[in-house]
């Protein structure tokens, strides 16, 4: 929802016919509003409060926390949400698009009236924004690069199922490795080599013998989970000093995490983060604006064209899979190292399916991607945060949203995924 | 995959030159897929070998002075390997230390009873397969439709032979629902029936852990998410006596099987879904509609899988809990890869998965090892199958005149 504009296609040729107007967007993003309006704003019980904690106490800067009357604040946040709806609809009466500011300010409306609501009449807690966006991007670290991983493999042509085994892997030998040498540094570099061992596997088998990808990657992700299964229950507990819970400590980057709000949530993390930032602005770049990634895609979407040029279908593909692995595989440092625990028996438990889906919704794109995990990460991180002040929200059907949003990107409801065209279908000569 | 080898052969009667009736015997049997599915669960064996070594402290202990006294390594290696395999075939195939005779055989009916919920999933992806469609959404279909079949388990109470009909229809039916979700968004919009699956498997799961948090699904007394058994009435009941856990869900699984054989085999509507699979513009242009087909099939798939569920809610575990599917539904996947999406096969390779599984516990507790080594076998087997040049390469098996292309 939030890169319903990235990518744009190219204008219309002249004489072409007319495309369509496409109004399935304005008319998702209005019921939304609506609802939000009806539930949020008419729901929240007259004259009470909601407070909103800025800044925390181990922040540099104090910013003071804010009250707001719940029920006016959230009919306004809906209703500024109905109005961007208007001008979607606006706009798509004279087929035309919207910039990447509307999904943008209109997640945060909605969102903000739905945290009004939440924390409504609540004295005694109060919604913790700056430790909600902390954790968001905490928890959004593992699934951007896992879906920066399956758009490097399926923008060469290679269906990437096997993201959730990579991340495994990567966890397991960071766990493994970063025990062994007593260091969690040398865990961050163990990571990437066991998801590119994956990646392998699933290219050999899609260029060698293409085998069908999507089998491969599901199986793949069996054989990662029985493997790490099976060394944790053996090698693993019968020396405990081979997985030990050692975490990379912070790294708070001077004057710039002292910025209220954003400085902490951004700029005091560790180096996994810092990495996550410089990968993603580099593939983005990489992919659309180097001779690299245009060949890349060239192989995606047309790999005989590509061939004709001279470009090595196969090579290509193989390389940007190995890569695609390591990128996961540095991703799954995230569950053990990164986050300080010991690894744990599938403890990837789906984050690299959510991962798939974050790709989709960013339109194999790397921007795309990070925004889209971040809205999930921004989920799971409120669904954690409802949780303890205990809202009326069941907290499964938040845990839901990322999987239903993605449902409805790929029935075309919202805006329109296409991947791209040769993926899933192995070269031959 | 007896079908398959049939045509080849008759293919190859009429190309290959007169030679002698023997030799073309074993290069026919050489040559032939099942010899690929052998040796691929030959060489998967092989590498869980590797596996069980490597995770023997004996074996590692002894290999730190290999080079002044090997023979110590071997036999440590042996003793591993023979307790693994031999733990495996009491667990699985026949228990030759039990005293009675319903002890012997116990580990074989126990295969049985693992092989029904694979069985039924496996039938209903292998028909997806066959129709074009990748159904990865067995785990959500499974999950839905033990949950409608349970709640009428445990709900309701009504005469015995009723109730279990009941049941065991609400698991399709539930299953069913869950199948035409990505079938019609695949019909009508397009959407990647992969992604939706899998995004479906996800919203069964938190949709059932929510639905336990009810009061209507929630067991008395308890705090946990797990609902209350399911009624006598509405259980399988067991076919060899109480002493063993086959349940009568097996028999419905293998008529199921002949259901599928005979539906895609033999009627007008399974020759129109795998018309479509084999090529879909073709099958337009001759007239079908393949929407409609999608449709279909997912509901089919979808409520096989369901059915699937009811092997654990109405069968051996007789309650729902959110983790009821375990990885029944990835297990599937390999069922009906390995069974290359044909009943007979699928059958085969359910008993073949449920063996191993069933050989968990006794691995565990007789060899001292996780039941995860069942899982890269059976990985490896499924990665070996679905790449016949390479387990060809491994053995120096001689490539058939015409290969054939991988199922699914």
């Amino acid at each position: 929802m939030t890169a319903t504009v990235a990518d744009a296609p190219a204008a219309p040729v002249s004489g072409a016919p007319i495309p369509p107007k496409k109004w399935g967007a304005a008319i998702a993003l209005g019921v939304i509003a609506l609802l939000s309006l009806i539930f949020f704003g008419f729901g929240t019980p007259a004259g009470s409060t909601t407070k909103f904690v800025i800044a925390r106490k181990t922040d540099f800067i104090q910013l003071p926390s804010l009250t707001v009357p719940s029920e006016l604040a959230a009919i306004l946040l809906s209703l500024v949400g109905l109005a961007l709806a208007g001008w979607v609809a606006y706009r798509a009466n004279q087929r035309r698009k919207v910039g990447i500011w509307l999904p943008i300010v209109y997640g945060m409306a909605i969102m903000g009236a739905l945290l009004t609501w939440a924390g409504a009449g609540r004295e005694a807690t109060s919604i913790q924004l700056t430790g909600l966006l902390t954790s968001s991007l905490f928890l959004a670290v593992p699934l951007v690069f896992g879906a920066l991983a399956g758009t490097l493999c399926e923008r060469s042509g290679i269906i990437n199922i096997a993201i959730e085994g990579q991340l495994l892997a990567g966890a397991f030998l960071a766990a493994l490795v970063g025990s062994m040498a007593g260091n969690a540094y040398v865990g961050l570099i163990a990571a990437p080599v066991a998801g590119a061992l994956v990646g392998l596997l699933l290219a050999i088998f899609a260029t060698k013998y293409w085998v069908n990808q999507i089998v491969v990657g599901v199986v793949l992700n069996m054989l990662v989970i029985g493997l790490t299964g099976f060394f944790f229950s053996t090698l693993m507990s019968d020396d405990p000093s081979l997985n030990q819970p050692i975490g990379l400590e912070k790294l708070p980057i001077p004057l710039l995490s002292k910025i209220p709000v954003l400085g902490p949530v951004l700029f005091n993390q560790n180096l996994l983060v810092y990495i996550l930032y410089v990968a993603v602005a580099a593939l983005q770049i990489m992919l659309f604006k180097s001779r690299w990634g245009l060949r890349v895609r060239a192989v995606g979407e047309h790999p005989k064209a590509a061939d004709t040029v001279g470009i090595q279908v196969n090579r290509t593909r193989i390389r940007n899979t190995v890569l695609g692995g390591a990128v996961a595989g540095l991703g799954g440092a995230f569950f053990t190292v990164a986050s300080g625990l010991a690894f744990g028996k599938e403890m990837t438990a789906g984050k690299g399916y959510i991962a798939l889906a974050a790709m989709i919704l960013g339109r194999w794109s790397p921007r795309g991607a990070l925004a889209a995990a971040l809205l999930f990460g921004f989920a799971d991180a409120l669904r954690v945060q409802l949780g303890a002040i205990g809202s009326p929200i069941p907290s499964q059907f938040l845990a839901m949203t990322p999987y239903l949003a993605t449902i409805f990107a790929v029935a075309g409801l919202v805006g329109h995924a296409r991947p791209p065209a040769s993926e899933g279908i192995p070269y031959k000569k | 995959m007896s079908a398959d080898s049939q045509t080849t052969e008759d293919q190859r009667d009429e190309e290959a030159p007169p030679e002698d009736r023997w030799r073309r015997a074993l290069r026919e049997i050489v040559e032939s897929s099942s010899m690929v599915v052998f040796m691929a669960i030959v060489a998967s064996m092989i590498i869980g070998g590797v596996l069980i070594i490597f995770a023997d402290e004996a074996v590692r202990e002894s290999a730190a002075y290999f080079f002044s006294r090997p023979g110590d390594t071997f036999s440590a290696i042996g003793d591993a390997l023979g307790s693994a395999y031999s733990s495996m075939f009491n667990g699985a195939v026949l228990n030759l230390e039990a005293s009675s005779f319903a002890g012997v055989i116990k580990p074989l009916t126990q295969t049985l009873t693992m092989a029904t919920p694979l069985i039924f999933a496996g039938l209903g992806l292998g028909i997806g397969f066959r129709a074009g469609l990748f159904n990865i959404g067995a785990q959500g279909q499974l999950l839905m439709g033990a949950t409608f079949g349970a709640y009428i388990g445990f709900a309701f109470s009504l005469p015995a032979g009723l109730h279990l009909a009941l049941a065991v229809i609400g698991c399709a039916v539930g299953g069913a629902i869950w199948g035409f979700i990505p079938g019609i968004l695949k019909a009508k919009r397009g959407a990647h029936e992969v992604i939706v699956t899998i995004m479906l498997n996800y919203v069964a799961l938190y949709l059932v852990a929510w639905l336990l948090s009810l009061d209507a699904f929630q067991r008395e007394g308890s705090d946990n998410p797990i609902s209350p058994f399911v009624a006598e009435t509405a259980q399988y009941p067991k076919i060899l006596g109480v002493q063993f856990n086959l349940h009568l869900g097996f028999l419905l699984a293998l008529a199921c099987a002949w259901g599928a054989w005979w539906l895609m085999e033999r009627s007008t509507l399974g020759f129109r879904l795998r018309a479509v699979g084999a090529n879909p513009s073709a099958a337009r242009t001759a007239g079908m509609n393949i929407g409609t087909a999608t449709i279909i099939t997912m509901v089919i798939a979808g409520g096989l899988a369901g059915l699937a569920g009811s092997a654990p809610v109405l069968g051996t575990q007789k309650f729902l809990t959110d983790a009821v599917a375990g990885t029944l539904g990835f297990d599937a996947i390999t069922v009906a890869l390995l069974g290359r999406s044909r009943p007979l096969g699928i059958v085969l390779a359910a008993i073949l998965f449920g063996g191993l599984q069933a050989s968990g516990p006794s691995l565990q507790v007789n060899a001292g090892l996780p039941v995860d080594i069942v899982v890269v076998i059976q990985a490896t087997i499924v990665l070996f199958i679905a790449a016949p040049p390479l387990v060809r390469a491994m053995f120096r098996l001689p490539a058939p005149a015409h290969e054939k292309e991988v199922a699914a």
